[in-house]
């Protein structure tokens, strides 16, 4: 991706956001030709991707221009000025529908602004449209979505992950170099493994929750989806901080991490999970985990056997606790205030009919599942010992973690499956998340980066994890690890997205 | 944990869901599948392991007592599916607090 | 007399009570709270519960709730917790009310009440806080088709911070319920954390009621009675429901677990249309809160700064101000007794300056609207009236004149009753002119005083009064006369 290419609007939307960043800024190229170019992709791809919900076009011109206006006059500018972003339809954009892909917000126009989407204001993003999701963050496919598939641009018969599908499929399919994903069991690193991205799940507080809708509250959390390590680093800090607003939003600093970034891994220990390494992947997930492994070896670092015994209950953990939350969580969605209504002979009538339109099924079965779990006679075995198996978990990673620097694994158990393959079975498409949940219950941060294909020419995801506000030494070793692979992030194959090339 | 059809109507009721009775017999098979699995945090022996809210312990998150401006009543009932007379309206409400 | 079909039953009561604050902002969000307002105006994404909204603690509503608890004798807890309590309802924003539930922020305490002159010990369970649900008006519309009604609401009181004190079910009789709710009231009212008015709802009491034969230690089904917007209106339902309870047991049936709403206009009360089945409400910890852990140097602080609560303010006034124990819970309950220091510190006799707060001002600020301790009379200004009533300057009836006069803002007692002319006359040497003069005149009545009949004695008291427009002062006319009449 040269500068030779700058204003070809192909070269354009082959660049990372750095160097889009630093084009503009030299001059070579306004906002609005950088915007106007990713907005072309789009329409030259979504008909088949279909990543995007609505796209903002007028917005998104209007905001280039601006910022192309303030640029000439000299004025301060935000951190990634003029740098498109396919935002997730699941945060807050005052005046903006806001649906998280499910009918009972399909009208939604909230009036205020989520504190993320404020900050990718401030730092002058260019946000190019809400994209697609399954509904309400629940799901691995975006196959739950209310509104339309979404088609993994290295293979459209096939998923592009989920929840945050069309957030990846936008940036897999070079629609913008950044996206914002929002990951609760896995949301963001699965389908970045799904799609050959960058996708990170920062550690729980370090990023604003306000306007961000809720799933399950003690485990969600907002994360940037892009094709390169830097590119994450930048976007994480661009939206990482404290917020008053959140009672969980950490007061620390975000962490410092492009200091180190380059500096490569030598001495490092690097822990590789015992139970993750097992039988549970595909062969093709299997061999391109394990050359990393040796990649990182071969780097300087230094592997170490670890131990998380009890992450094998982490599923089950989750599937109580998160529908727990979520049951109370969606309570709100009751036809009186804002979203869908169908009409009731009472309030109890209309609310249980609104619901029972305005949901779809997978959003059913989890607020079903939590409204049993949290139900008396069953909050003790159920919840109680769910989050007591989360303790364990903690202090599992806290042992651990007096052994290694970083814990790697698979990011899922397998290349992303073909549309409808596992729709049919809730419990398959669960166990997707194995090897991503234990670090949303522990809180703490993790990153999945492409680390080849398999046979089908499938991106395979490796997963890297670090201790809270551990990010810097977690994007230290990404970074090493992307350096020596070279990874190219082309969509190809032969049910590929065609004309990037 | 195998449910019943009245288990899951009985939560249904709880969740404030309309299910039809297909539904009804679809989420029984499909909860008990589910909950079969989740079930499986009760073969780990956790009696004095505290159970964790949150895995970065805050406290004492709170804000001083000034105001800042609300919304207005436009703004607050723009997305309201009913109003009436600045007000949110719903249907009549059965069985009191 | 107890026959041996007859059993006696006693009464077994809690209360619960809910206290709205009078802080600036609501419980979770900055929205400012006014009364009055337009609705739907003093409302935002937190507390309408829009979807992505998230909840923070105010401050100032956690420091209510340890004043409240510490005033009570309350342990405050080291760590407390907020819970979901989930029910869906038009008026709740979330569907679910954030609220404390096994961890509360205050626990243990006690409140001591006087019935029929005996004292008794109430406990406290708890105190926690929650936040208030919006409103909702219901509509008839006689002019639609299907008669159907509907609900509007108003979430201009959804968030307002609550505390929920929650009493040992010691209460025995209405009695001591009202005791209890106007105690509770006086120290809240003390405290300055709530205007505690129950008519109009920042204030509210509901019931838990059972009966059980005396003697027999395990408690009766209990029935929760709501509804009841005055200390009076508590007393009619508790006696009326507890008389239920009895005619229900007495007739062979079974008092059902139940919420009853009391009717003032029937009083009686009634069933509140059941529901099929007990809710219930799935409580977790809230996951988008973190725990109060109040650092020991802000609850010293809180404990120190608690103002004098009612009962220690009756026990001094009768310890050290000599008051009669009923004067001084008088005094107490009106608001009174700043302005009794303030006239004690200006010389007054305690129990003279109680009489005139008492029997005068409170009637005028009472038929002013304005509550007695706001009566705009100075501690100096009422031991000065105080004094010149005992030195004989004036009259008791001149001086209530005089009184209103100072509640006008004229002056002060002194430079009214010289302004007016109103110094009482004591000079024996004019009141005997005056005397002599009357007697002359009102020769009949004078003669009947002399035969013995002490009553005659008015109308020559009367007729001097009227002669000195009321200056004259009567215990020594009343005196004089008697030496003159009778010897």
């Amino acid at each position: 991706m040269s500068h030779l290419n700058a204003k070809s609007a192909r070269g354009l939307t082959r660049m990372a956001a750095t160097e889009l960043r630093d084009v503009m800024a030299s001059g070579e190229v306004s906002a609005r030709e950088v915007t106007q170019a990713h907005l072309d992709r789009i329409a030259a791809t979504d008909d088949r991707v279909q990543a995007f919900l609505k796209v903002l076009d007028t917005q998104a011109l209007a905001h280039a221009d601006d910022i192309d206006r303030r640029r000439a006059a000299g004025e301060p500018l935000g951190a990634l000025a003029g740098v498109p972003l396919a935002l997730k339809d699941i945060l807050a954009t005052k005046g903006i529908e806001t649906t998280c892909s499910s009918k009972i917000l399909e009208t939604f126009r909230p009036p205020y602004d989520a504190t993320v989407v404020q900050k990718l204001r401030a730092a002058d993003v260019v946000v190019l449209g809400k994209t697609n999701m399954d509904e309400f963050a629940m799901g691995s496919s975006t196959e739950n979505s209310a509104f339309q598939k979404t088609f993994n641009p290295w293979d459209l018969q096939r998923v592009p992950g989920g929840s945050s599908g069309g957030s990846s499929a936008a940036v897999a399919a070079f629609d913008a170099p950044l996206a914002i994903g929002t990951d609760t069991g896995g949301s963001i690193r699965q389908p970045a493994a799904f799609c050959g991205l960058v996708g990170v799940k920062p550690t729980y507080g370090l990023v604003s929750r306000y306007g961000l809708i809720a799933f399950a509250s003690s485990l969600d959390q907002v994360g940037p989806l892009t094709r390169t390590v830097k590119d994450s680093a930048l976007l994480l800090q661009a939206v990482a901080g404290y917020d008053p607003a959140d009672s969980t939003s950490i007061p620390e600093a975000m962490p410092d991490v492009l200091t180190d970034l380059e500096r490569g891994i030598e001495g490092l220990r690097i822990g590789v999970v015992r139970e993750f390494m097992g039988d549970g992947m595909e062969p093709g997930v299997r061999a391109r985990v394990d050359e990393a492994l040796a990649r990182l070896e071969k780097l300087g670092a230094t592997l170490v056997d670890v131990t998380l015994p009890h992450a094998a209950y982490g599923v089950s953990a989750y599937y109580l606790i998160a529908p727990s939350e979520a049951s109370s969580n969606l309570s709100r969605y009751d036809g009186v205030r804002y979203g869908l209504r169908v009409e009731g002979e009472t309030a109890e009538e209309m609310m249980a009919n609104t619901r029972a339109a305005g949901f779809g099924p997978e959003v059913k079965r989890r607020i079903m599942i939590g409204t049993y779990a949290l139900s008396a006679g069953y909050y003790d075995a159920y919840y109680a010992q769910a989050q007591r198996v989360r303790t364990l978990i903690i202090r599992d990673f806290a042992q651990a973690y007096t052994h290694c620097d970083v814990i790697v694994s698979p990011t899922t158990p397998s290349t992303a499956f073909k549309v409808g393959e596992k729709s049919d079975d809730p419990l398959a498409m669960y166990l997707n998340d194995v090897y991503t949940i234990p670090s949303n219950l522990a809180g703490a941060p993790a990153l999945s980066l492409p680390v080849g294909l398999d046979d089908l020419g499938l991106p395979v995801g490796l997963q890297v994890m670090a201790p809270i506000l551990g990010e810097a030494v977690m994007f230290r070793v990404a970074r090493a690890l992307e350096a020596d692979l070279g990874f190219d992030p082309t969509p190809r194959g032969a049910h590929a997205l065609e004309g990037v090339q | 944990m195998a449910l019943s059809t009245d288990d899951v109507r009985h939560v249904a009721k709880l969740a404030r869901l309309a299910l039809s009775d297909d539904e009804v017999e679809a989420l029984r098979s499909q909860l008990s599948d589910i909950l079969a699995y989740a079930e499986k945090v009760g073969e780990v022996v956790a009696a004095d392991v505290p159970p964790t809210s949150h895995a970065y312990a805050l406290s004492n998150v709170m804000r001083a007592d000034e105001p800042t401006p609300s919304l207005s009543a436009q703004d607050a009932l723009s997305t309201a599916p009913q109003a009436e007379d600045g007000r949110f309206q719903v249907p009549q409400i059965v069985g009191g607090e | 007399m107890t026959t041996a079909t007859e059993t006696r039953y006693e009464a077994v009561i809690g209360l619960e009570v809910h206290v709205e604050l009078n802080t600036r902002t609501k419980m979770f969000c900055s929205c400012a709270i006014d009364f009055g307002g337009e609705p739907n105006t003093r409302t935002c994404p937190v507390c309408l519960g829009m979807p992505g909204s998230l909840p923070v603690v105010n401050r100032e509503a956690v420091a209510a709730a340890m004043k409240l608890g510490l005033a009570l004798g309350c342990a405050i807890a080291p760590t407390s917790e907020f819970h979901r309590k989930n029910y869906f309802y038009p008026d709740m924003p979330k569907d679910y009310q954030i609220s404390q539930y096994d961890v509360p922020i205050c626990l243990g305490g006690a409140l001591t009440v006087v019935v029929d002159g005996v004292e008794k010990r109430i406990g406290i369970t708890r105190v926690h806080m929650e936040e208030d649900t919006g409103k909702s008006l219901h509509v008839g519309t006689s002019g639609r088709i299907h008669g159907a009604e509907y609900s509007l609401v108003d979430y201009n009181r959804a968030g307002i911070p609550l505390l929920e004190v929650v009493s040992e079910p010691d209460v025995r009789s209405a009695e001591e319920a009202k005791a209890y709710l106007t105690e509770l009231r006086a120290i809240v009212l003390a405290l300055g954390i709530s205007d505690a008015r129950l008519e109009e709802g920042s204030m509210r009491c509901d019931a838990n009621v059972s009966i059980r034969p005396v003697g027999r230690e395990a408690y009766g089904t209990r029935a929760e009675v709501k509804n009841m917007n005055s200390v009076r209106s508590l007393g009619r339902a508790i006696e009326y429901e507890i008389a239920r309870q009895i005619d229900v047991r007495e007739s062979g049936g079974v008092v059902v677990q139940e919420t009853r709403h009391w009717n003032e206009a029937a009083g009686t009360t009634s069933t509140l249309r059941s529901k099929e089945e007990a809710t219930d409400y799935r409580y977790f910890p809230d996951p988008d809160l973190v725990a109060v852990t109040p650092e020991p140097a802000w609850i010293d602080e809180i404990g120190r700064s608690l103002p004098e609560l009612p009962a220690q303010a009756r026990t001094r006034l009768v310890d050290v101000l000599g008051l009669s124990a009923d004067r001084a819970a008088t005094v107490v309950a009106s608001h009174l007794v700043a302005q009794l220091d303030a006239a004690v510190t200006a010389g007054a006799s305690a129990p003279e300056a109680a009489n005139w707060l008492v029997n005068e001002i409170m009637g005028w600020a009472t038929e002013q609207g304005m509550d007695p301790g706001a009566a705009p009379i100075s501690g100096g200004h009422l031991a000065e009236l105080v004094a010149m009533v005992s030195d004989g300057t004036l009259s008791t009836k001149l001086a209530r004149e005089v009184l209103a006069d100072v509640l006008d803002g004229k002056g002060s007692p002194r430079q009214i009753a010289a302004d007016r002319g109103l110094e009482q006359i004591s000079d024996t040497g004019a009141l005997e002119a005056i005397i002599d003069q009357v007697i002359a005149e009102q020769a009949d009545a004078a003669q009947r005083v002399r035969d013995g009949n002490d009553k005659a004695i008015g109308a020559l008291v009367g007729a001097i009064m009227k002669l000195t427009q009321g200056k004259a002062n009567p215990a020594l006319v009343n005196e004089l006369l008697r030496s003159r009449l009778l010897g």
